[in-house]
């Protein structure tokens, strides 16, 4: 499992989202997306320099289709962050680590 | 002081990674700058991560996942002792030696260049297209085909890329439309009789996209036919642009030669204009463009640069440790 990403499944990402402490960055992500894993070692990376600030997690599109209906999925990798239970901001498609960086920074202060 | 290498090989396709492995079996350690993560096909491993099955790379009887084969090319590199950085160059000097490559304000120095930085797909220019992109609108269709499920999809474009997309889209989609400007394909004659035999494709022929429709998520395509001039809107779910490619050659403006389309001209085997600096893979090819031409030409620009570094006074070459073989 990639360190420093939980992982969440349909059955859980309710919850997870809800009671989420921090700031929560839900990875839409799947296997057979080649962009999707090069965003694996960014988002670990990301986790572990800001760990406390925000929290990562994955969810695999091909498990929980629902939720990634739910929230209109129509590209991955997408990041959705979510905010006290709120989707907040969406970022679709692979990006560097200084580019997500700097695109989460409102919620890494 | 910055360390000077003996080979940069700036971008990872199958050119670059194929230009790593053989200048680090000659002992050159390579530093690749491969890139960054990105869904536009100019990410580390080239075009081919946005691809499932490649059927023609030899050795691969039953084909095998774009992405997979990348993998292999890098770690057969890194076995050899090509270093690796995950960062996109962001300005070369090629007018001095040791050349110089910037990623932001981190310099690296090469006796040798080895530019390998690929083409990446064409969009259309329409405002559309940015505020739909990702909501509708895709380049990968291997990465948002699934999302598109039992519906109408359409792809545009006329060419090998088009139709590959098309008939992957064919898992997913009640129906493909092929939305192609001419009347005729430029895709290869297997991929044309494929796309044809399959019931699930339908061509839109003689026809331009001139807007994509819809609000928060894209609902249509507005085509315009070029013979009668009229227009309508197709209902889709999903649309792809394959439309072809554009050369990743903007750093090396106003210093590498190239034609009028922005491709590097290279001569003389893998040869540029500035001495020492060599281009291998689809940024100097527009005409063939496989994984197999840019693996042998980033094999030609290993071998180019390093009879080239044997020629070169030796004073700043930093020896690496003999390697047993």
């Amino acid at each position: 499992m990639a360190q420093g990403i939980d992982v969440l499944t349909g059955t859980t990402f309710d919850e997870e989202v809800a009671s989420s402490g921090v700031p929560l960055v839900v990875d839409f992500w799947a296997e057979w997306c080649g962009p999707c894993r090069m965003v694996t070692p960014v988002l670990e990376a990301i986790a572990a320099e800001h760990s406390g600030k925000i929290r990562i997690a994955k969810l695999n599109v091909d498990d929980a289709p629902d939720v990634a209906r739910r929230y209109e999925i129509m590209s991955i990798p997408t990041l959705l962050v979510f905010q006290d239970g709120i989707p907040k901001k969406r970022l679709i498609g692979a990006k560097g680590k200084a580019q997500l960086t700097s695109e989460l920074q409102e919620f890494l202060a | 002081m910055t360390e000077v290498r003996d080979v940069l090989i700036i971008g990872s396709g199958p050119a670059g990674l194929t230009a790593a492995i053989y200048t680090a079996r000659a002992n050159l350690r390579p530093l690749v700058l491969e890139g960054e993560p990105s869904s536009t096909s100019d990410q580390p491993g080239g075009q081919l991560m946005l691809t499932t099955d490649v059927e023609n790379y030899p050795g691969f009887v039953d084909g095998i996942q774009g992405p997979e084969l990348m993998a292999a090319f890098r770690a057969q590199a890194a076995r050899f002792g090509a270093d690796f950085l995950t960062v996109r160059a962001t300005k070369v000097d090629f007018s001095a030696r040791p050349f110089r490559v910037w990623v932001g304000d981190d310099e690296y120095l090469g006796r040798a260049v080895i530019v390998s930085t690929g083409a990446r797909s064409r969009m259309l220019g329409l405002d559309s297209e940015r505020r739909l992109l990702g909501r509708g609108l895709s380049t990968c269709a291997t990465c948002d085909g699934f999302f598109f499920s039992g519906q109408s999809i359409a792809v545009i474009g006329g060419g090998d890329s088009a139709l590959e997309e098309a008939l992957f889209l064919t898992r997913f989609g009640e129906k493909v439309t092929v939305i192609h400007r001419r009347d005729t394909l430029r895709a290869s004659k297997i991929m044309q009789e494929r796309a044809f035999k399959n019931d699930k494709i339908e061509f839109l022929w003689d026809s331009i996209v001139t807007d994509f429709v819809g609000d928060g998520h894209l609902s249509g395509v507005k085509v315009r036919n070029v013979r009668s001039g009229e227009e309508s809107v197709i209902e889709v779910g999903g649309a792809f642009v394959a439309i072809g490619h554009i050369p990743n050659t903007a750093i090396f403006k106003g210093q590498l030669d190239m034609d009028e389309a922005g491709y590097v001209l290279t001569g003389e085997g893998t040869r540029t204009n500035v001495e020492g600096v060599f281009a291998c893979g689809d940024v100097q090819d527009h005409v063939y463009r496989q994984a197999v031409t840019a693996a042998g030409s980033g094999c030609m620009a290993a071998i180019d640069a390093e009879r080239w570094l044997e020629t070169q006074p030796h004073e700043q070459h930093i020896v690496g440790t003999p390697r047993e073989w």
